[in-house]
């Protein structure tokens, strides 16, 4: 398996796209943290992980749990080489009435959250010449999506993030990369009414919703070693929603 | 125990993958040792490791010849 003896962290790891990555990269042999904004949600990834990782509680928006967590992380498994930036949340509203907090609040978890934890995983990619930071988009970061402008200016902004840091690490062995899912049956989307989704479908050539596994083996893929000369990159999975 | 400028020059050698012979105290990591500015941002932190200490920003960045390494960490240890 390709990720054998690979620590890997996965935010936002309790379920959905989070969950189906974490599952995914112990198939491929890793060692998985996930995490969790809550005891409860880490105690529910431990015990899915069982011997294969474990969940810690972390608080992306805060730069103080990210580097004690990341350090007690590195202290128990060792440092992690593969980072998956997944935990994201939505505030959706129309601009008119978008508060001040609501856009701060998604811009802080979704997109300074990957700065503060990619940093805290940096020291130890370089030491170890090989990095894989692959940050969660989303086709609205490409195509826009009314409500969203808090949501796709954060998934907007990390895939500039990414390629920013993919030009400064390259030479390191360290690729930078996005994976932007389209409409992907989670628990995100099924507060959509039925009318709303039955219409989004419609403009999916395939026809369905994605499946988080879909999400997953995409990353998984950025993950390994065969992909070692992608980086800078977004790998769009939408089912032909959006092609750029 | 080997002395800081022993030291000092082993981290310099590991980092910037020169031969020792390279590591005058006189030569500037990006002129004379072919360093980038990744690289002098990784040696900083490596000479932090190695010696147990925290380098402040401003600090560091004046830290640009084997010399002023040496002369940093005599001063600061």
């Amino acid at each position: 398996m390709s990720l054998n003896g690979k620590i890997a962290l996965v935010t936002g790891a309790t379920r959905g796209i989070g969950k189906a990555i974490a599952q995914e990269l112990v198939k491929q042999g890793a060692t998985v943290i996930g995490t969790a904004t809550s005891e409860s949600g880490a105690q529910s990834i431990s015990d899915y992980l069982a011997d294969n990782g474990k969940g810690y509680v972390l608080d992306v928006s805060n730069s103080e749990s990210v580097d004690s967590v990341v350090k007690e992380i590195t202290a128990e498994f060792g440092a992690p080489t593969v980072l998956v930036n997944n935990a994201g949340i939505t505030r959706d509203n129309l601009m008119m009435r978008m508060k001040g907090d609501e856009w701060d609040q998604v811009i802080n978890t979704n997109l300074s959250s990957v700065f503060r934890v990619s940093k805290a995983c940096l020291r130890g990619m370089t030491k170890a010449k090989f990095g894989r930071i692959i940050s969660i988009s989303s086709v609205v970061g490409s195509m826009g999506n009314g409500g969203q402008t808090n949501y796709s200016a954060a998934k907007a902004g990390l895939e500039g993030f990414s390629r920013s840091l993919a030009a400064e690490i390259g030479s390191r062995g360290i690729t930078v990369n996005c994976v932007a899912p389209g409409f992907i049956e989670t628990d995100m989307t099924k507060v959509l009414p039925d009318e709303h989704k039955a219409n989004l479908v419609s403009k999916v050539p395939a026809a369905r919703l994605g499946q988080p596994e879909e999400i997953a083996s995409a990353v998984a893929f950025l993950a390994s070693e065969g992909a070692a000369y992608i980086t800078g990159e977004t790998l769009h999975v939408n089912g032909g929603m959006y092609m750029s | 125990m080997s002395s800081i400028e022993e030291r000092v020059k082993k981290i310099v050698c590991e980092q910037l993958g020169v031969k020792e012979e390279e590591v005058v105290a006189s030569a500037s990591f990006v002129d004379d040792l072919g360093a980038d500015s990744l690289d002098t941002v990784e040696l900083v932190m490596a000479l932090e490791e190695e010696f147990e200490t925290e380098i402040p920003d401003e600090e560091a960045e004046k830290i640009t010849t084997v010399q002023a390494a040496n002369d940093y960490i005599n001063a600061n240890l």
